[in-house]
Formats: C-alpha cells, sequence, structure tokens
C-alpha cells in the first residue's frame, strides 16, 4: 500500500515542510481519482477537502445559464485545487472538473481544520503555504480583469 | 544632423496577405531589389499607408518561399486598419528596419525561455526560428504564450508544428476560454513555473503588453533568472525611427535606437513608473 505521508511530503506544495507536520497531514489524507470529466466538486457545496493534484488536469468553471460553464482557469501536477475549506462557510465558490483522469491526495478539512486549530505552529506553517497561492491567483485574476491582450483599437481613443 | 532621405520610405509591393485572427493580418512584402531582406529578429519597420500615417511593426519572420519580410499588424486604428485592408500587389512604404534585436548570441551556451502575450509572439517568433535554426548552439529552449481567446491565438499552425518537436517546450494558455476549449486556461505567468529550465543559465526574452511583462519578470525572478539575463522589447509612441524626435523616449533611452530589445536590469527602475 502507497504511504500517502511519503506522497504529500514530496508533493511540490508541501515540500520542505516540517516531517513531524507532514505526519499529522497524513492522517487526514486519502488517495483519490477522477475519471476525465468527472466533478471533483461542484459550487455551493460544502467544502469538505482539498486536493493536491498529482497526475492529470483539472478546471475551475463557473457555470453560466446562457454562454455555458466559463473555464477560470487549469491547474496540474503539483498544484493544489481549492481554497473555500479553509474560510468559513466552507463552501465552493465554482465547479472544479477533472479534463483528463486525474489522481490527488484528498486532504479532509473538517480532520485539517482540527489539526490546525490544536497546533498553530502547524497552522502557520500550511498558511505560508497558501497564501503564496492566493496572491498568485489573486494577482492572475487581476490580469485576466484587466484584458491585457484586448486590441486597444476598441477603446476610445486609439490612434494608430 | 539627419540626412533627409533617411525620412524616405521605400515603395513596397504586398505579395500577399494573410489573416491571422478577427483583425489581425500578416502582410509578405516584396524583398528589397529582388534579394532577402537582412534584420535581425526583434528588430522593426516603419510602414506608410499612403495618406494616412506610418507605425512602427515589428518584422515577424522571413517568407519560406522568396525570402519576402513578413510583418503581423493588428486593426487598432486608422493606420493600422488601412495596413491590415491592404491586398496582393497594394503598395505601402517602408522604413528600416530600425532597432534592437533579440540577444540571440548571448543567449548561446545555456537554456533559453521565450515568454509572449498577445501580439507579442509576433517579434518573437523571428527568435524562435533562428534558435532552432541554430539548436545546437543553446541548451533547453522554451516558448510560453499567451492569448486572450482560443481563437486570437496567433501562428497556430506554426505552434502545432513546434509542439511536435522534441527539442522545444511549447506552453500556450488562454486568458478566457469556454469549455469547448480543451488547452490550458490561465495568465502565461503561471507557465513560468511549470516550464524546464536551470535558471541559473537562462535567457529571457518576453514581449507583450507592459503590464504582462512586469508580471513575467516578477515570476522569472522569483524562478531565481538574474535581471541581467533578462530581455523586454519595449514599445512607445515612435515616429522618426532614428532616434531624433524625441517622442520615443522612455527615461534615459530612446526606444526605437536603444530598443525596442532592452536588457532588463537597465530598464528596471522605470518599468513600473507611471509617469514615463
Amino acid at each position: 500500500m502507497e504511504n500517502l505521508e511519503q506522497v504529500v511530503k514530496e508533493h511540490a506544495f508541501f515540500r520542505g515542510l516540517d516531517p513531524r507536520f507532514v505526519a499529522l497531514l497524513g492522517d487526514c489524507a486519502a488517495d483519490v481519482r477522477f475519471d476525465a470529466g468527472a466533478f471533483l466538486f461542484r459550487e455551493g457545496d460544502p467544502a469538505n477537502h482539498f486536493y493536491l493534484v498529482r497526475e492529470g488536469r483539472v478546471a475551475l468553471e463557473m457555470a453560466s445559464p446562457h454562454a455555458g460553464p466559463h473555464r477560470i482557469q487549469t491547474l496540474g501536477a503539483g498544484e493544489i485545487v481549492g481554497l473555500s475549506w479553509f474560510v468559513a462557510p466552507y463552501r465552493w465558490a465554482y465547479d472544479a472538473r477533472a479534463l483528463e483522469p486525474t489522481r490527488a491526495v484528498a486532504l479532509d478539512a473538517l480532520c485539517l481544520r482540527g489539526k490546525l486549530d490544536e497546533d498553530p505552529a502547524l497552522g502557520y506553517a500550511v498558511l505560508q503555504r497558501f497564501v503564496p497561492v492566493l496572491i498568485e491567483r489573486l494577482q492572475a485574476t487581476r490580469l485576466q480583469m484587466i484584458d491585457v491582450y484586448a486590441n486597444p483599437g476598441a477603446k476610445k481613443g486609439a490612434r494608430r | 544632423m539627419i540626412p533627409a532621405e533617411a525620412m524616405v520610405p521605400t515603395v513596397t509591393r504586398v505579395t500577399s496577405a494573410r489573416r491571422e485572427t478577427a483583425d489581425t493580418w500578416t502582410l509578405e512584402l516584396e524583398p528589397p531589389g529582388g534579394r532577402k531582406a537582412a534584420y535581425r529578429p526583434g528588430q522593426f519597420n516603419m510602414l506608410y499607408a499612403f495618406g494616412v500615417g506610418e507605425v512602427p511593426i515589428s518584422i515577424s519572420g522571413t517568407a519560406r518561399r522568396g525570402g519576402g519580410l513578413l510583418h503581423t499588424v493588428r486593426a487598432a486604428g486608422p493606420v493600422s486598419g488601412a495596413i491590415t485592408g491592404l491586398k496582393r500587389g497594394a503598395a505601402l512604404g517602408v522604413r528600416g528596419p530600425y532597432g534592437t534585436g533579440w540577444p540571440l548570441d548571448e543567449a548561446a551556451g545555456g537554456d533559453v525561455v521565450l515568454v509572449a502575450g498577445g501580439l507579442g509572439l509576433a517579434p518573437l517568433r523571428p527568435a524562435l526560428r533562428a534558435l532552432l535554426a541554430g539548436r545546437e548552439r543553446y541548451g533547453r529552449v522554451a516558448l510560453l504564450y499567451g492569448a486572450r481567446r482560443p481563437e486570437e491565438i496567433l501562428f497556430r499552425r506554426e505552434l502545432e508544428d513546434w509542439r511536435r518537436r522534441l527539442d522545444v517546450e511549447v506552453e500556450v494558455t488562454v486568458d478566457h476560454a469556454g469549455a469547448d476549449w480543451h488547452g490550458e486556461v490561465g495568465v502565461v505567468t503561471a507557465l513560468v513555473r511549470r516550464a524546464g529550465f536551470d535558471a541559473a543559465r537562462t535567457t529571457a526574452m518576453i514581449c507583450g503588453p507592459e503590464v504582462m511583462m512586469r508580471f513575467t519578470v516578477a515570476a522569472l525572478r522569483q524562478a531565481g533568472v538574474d535581471d541581467a539575463r533578462m530581455h523586454l522589447s519595449m514599445e512607445r509612441n515612435m515616429k522618426c525611427a532614428l532616434g531624433h524626435c524625441g517622442h520615443c523616449q522612455f527615461g534615459a533611452d530612446f526606444v526605437c535606437k536603444e530598443g525596442p530589445v532592452l536588457r532588463y536590469d537597465r530598464i528596471r527602475e522605470r518599468l513600473a513608473a507611471r509617469e514615463i
């Protein structure tokens, strides 16, 4: 049987984490697989897990009744899926769907939040890994929002 | 003093016009004097639509047959709109080539990462072609390309050809897409982390909107690429293209003359200054 603690330790997101903390996280981990097209989770559902992607690709999507789902981001091996498990009311804000057969480590959110509450040092170590991802995604969203590649000619005042 | 003839364009014929996307065309211009035109990847020409005006346009390659110069132009205003409307056989004025090119010799012996955003792929295409033509001179070569939407991806066929090669990594992402797009979605800076290169011996060549370039530099710096090994293609209001009129002044540099390709450590302090 595969040692999930080792998998967590070697995943890019947790690389370098104190072995004591890795052992604690290993208690909350499960190996999961998704077929292409399967949802990891859907908007509005309870955010009960977050995922360390090991293989495959996952799309984050927001459903829209007339235009079909908007694909916001794709994620792959070495990246994480799911941030809402950390913030009340612990509900997913978008859909996550496997684009190809995907393998991940699912970390149980309830188990994890309990351990973070009990051990602030573990909480801080996890936050140190989460905050850069949050900032990176916030910056990416800003870049997407300002639509940097739009034709300036479509804007008023274009001269050339 | 600049001789007046330096400002006189050469009348040149369009030998083909190919639509790339809804608003972007690649024009092939007849080679001057029937000879293969000499230029350095990264340089630009001033293209003059008679009776309308003149704009700087990067050279996006050499035609595989005939040796004519390629210019990829987006209809963004009256002049570029007039140029993209030109058909085969039409005449336009050409001055150039001008400016600095990509540091292809300087990059030899190490890894090379090209990061392009939107139309920024056009000036990087001849650089990648040159890198692949002299492939043995370089370590790993990667092209990271971000476009707005799947239908706005430039040079799609050539990207697919490059991607089939085993000696170059090509990653493409789009900012916005529906579920019918099967490629990557996200900003081009996210590709930097996924690309395979040895940061300590990597030269980066970056072209795209300035905001995109600033964030790309941040991602490359985080990956460990040295400031002195990052090169950006800048765009300012080029008019004379001879470093004379001052319209394209960017701090201590004229972008038309000292640029458009400038080393990041030279322009680092100016890049985010909104007053420049």
